[in-house]
């Protein structure tokens, strides 16, 4: 199968999936570019891996549809899965095999597979080619999971939840590994996690994910110059939260409280100014801030 | 060069390292006409996308800190940075505020922080200099 000229690594359009009588994705659409490092962050149960099994063929699309490198993963999963790295959030290897019979048997299905690349990286996780899976750490296991993820050079590493239940030490092979991927011409990185410090450090775009849909999506560095944070002191206490228009969220106590906004600054400022706020502290929030503000925002 | 960069306080991470590298700058731990790291080994060290890493430079290009040499590299300008006693100025404006709003909790007056500061500055000049 030749590369396709796809403009797009993920093209989702208005992708919607039940489970039961539960919504786990509702008219979902987003596009990741090609050479991008994409961040996808969301709580749990925001529909996340629910997205990722689609775009890896796992699930079909009962309605909307879905699009890897211009392929549909069910109707052409060879054209997809033989372009992704996939790094699973349970980590699904055999047990029973030996590191070096796994490093054997993956490349067994992919043409492109670097044994040389595979040894430096082994070498460089200080994984024992003797070692059963099964007596694998928890971050020894994350590790093998993915290097076969990264020897065959795949156009795209898809990683769910990387860095979940991981030490410092192991996150941070998780975070080279994806900086080094993406230094690498033209390849491309999607990784869902609810570590937004780790979205922050490596992502150029992001998207927030929220009951099944994607409430905000952009660049990282835009996401973040478009939202400010304002402090708003009032005269007297306020024994409930002020409304102020043009915020996300609000919070605080007494005479001082803390606003979110995104881009309706000085709406938010001249509505405080009335209920007799000033603004006593501004500056950019953290994307933490920003998620939780949207978050908020959204269930209510 | 080291630098460190933080994602808890807001501040994007691309301002963080242009900040810092022209308070190393301002502050002399860089002169002009040393190099700075390439693009992907700062990167790599500082764990952040390489393209975060381009745009900081781009910036400090643009302001005049830092010149890139073609084919080579990237280095401290020769002329030394037009930013820099604005920068210098800057940083100590930040510690300034500081003791000011740590004078007002003591309710020390700003006039008798003057005094104080010169009283200081005459203590710790060094003995050679005098």
């Amino acid at each position: 199968m030749n590369s396709s000229n796809a403009p797009h690594a993920v093209e989702v359009t208005c992708l919607s999936r039940k489970f039961g009588s539960k919504l786990a994705l509702n008219q979902l659409s987003l596009q990741v570019r090609r050479g991008r490092v994409f961040g996808l962050v969301g709580a749990n149960g925001a529909g996340k891996t629910t997205l990722i099994k689609h775009l890896l063929g796992r699930l079909k699309a009962e309605s909307g549809s879905v699009r890897v490198f211009g392929f549909d993963p069910v109707a052409e999963p060879v054209g997809v899965l033989s372009r992704i790295g996939y790094l699973s959030e349970n980590r699904d290897l055999p047990g029973w095999m030996r590191v070096d019979e796994l490093l054997r048997y993956t490349a067994a299905f992919y043409p492109n597979w670097d044994p040389a690349y595979a040894e430096e990286l082994r070498r460089q996780f200080n994984l024992d080619s003797g070692a059963k899976i099964k007596t694998l750490s928890r971050g020894e296991n994350a590790k093998a999971g993915l290097l076969i993820a990264l020897a065959y050079r795949p156009e795209m590493l898809l990683l769910d939840e990387p860095s979940s239940g991981l030490d410092p030490v192991v996150r941070r092979d998780i975070l080279e590994a994806i900086i080094r991927t993406v230094a690498d011409e033209g390849r491309t990185v999607l990784f869902s996690s609810h570590l937004l410090e780790e979205v922050e450090r490596v992502a150029d775009d992001l998207a927030m994910m929220f009951n099944g849909q994607v409430v905000l999506a952009g660049q990282v560095d835009e996401v973040k110059e478009n939202h400010r944070r304002l402090v708003f002191r009032f005269d007297s206490p306020q024994s409930s939260a002020p409304k102020v228009p043009g915020v996300l969220s609000i919070t605080g106590g007494g005479q001082e409280w803390t606003a979110i906004c995104n881009g309706k600054r000085d709406e938010a400022v001249a509505a405080a100014a009335r209920a007799g706020g000033r603004v006593v502290e501004e500056g950019p929030p953290s994307l933490d801030e920003i998620f939780v503000a949207w978050a908020g925002a959204k269930s209510k | 060069m080291q630098l460190h960069v933080s994602t808890a306080d807001g501040v994007p991470i691309y301002w963080q390292i242009a900040n810092q590298v022209k308070y190393l700058v301002a502050s002399g731990r860089l002169a002009p006409g040393d190099e700075i790291p390439p693009i992907r080994v700062l990167a790599h060290q500082l764990l952040v996308n390489p393209n975060t890493v381009a745009r900081a430079y781009l910036e400090l290009e643009r302001e005049g800190v830092v010149q890139k040499r073609h084919g080579s590299g990237t280095y401290i300008s020769d002329t030394g940075s037009p930013l820099a006693r604005k920068e210098r100025l800057k940083i100590l404006s930040e510690r300034v505020d500081a003791l000011l709003a740590e004078a007002r909790h003591l309710q020390v007056e700003p006039l008798e922080l003057m005094r104080l500061i010169k009283d200081r500055s005459q203590s710790i000049q060094p003995k050679e200099a005098k």
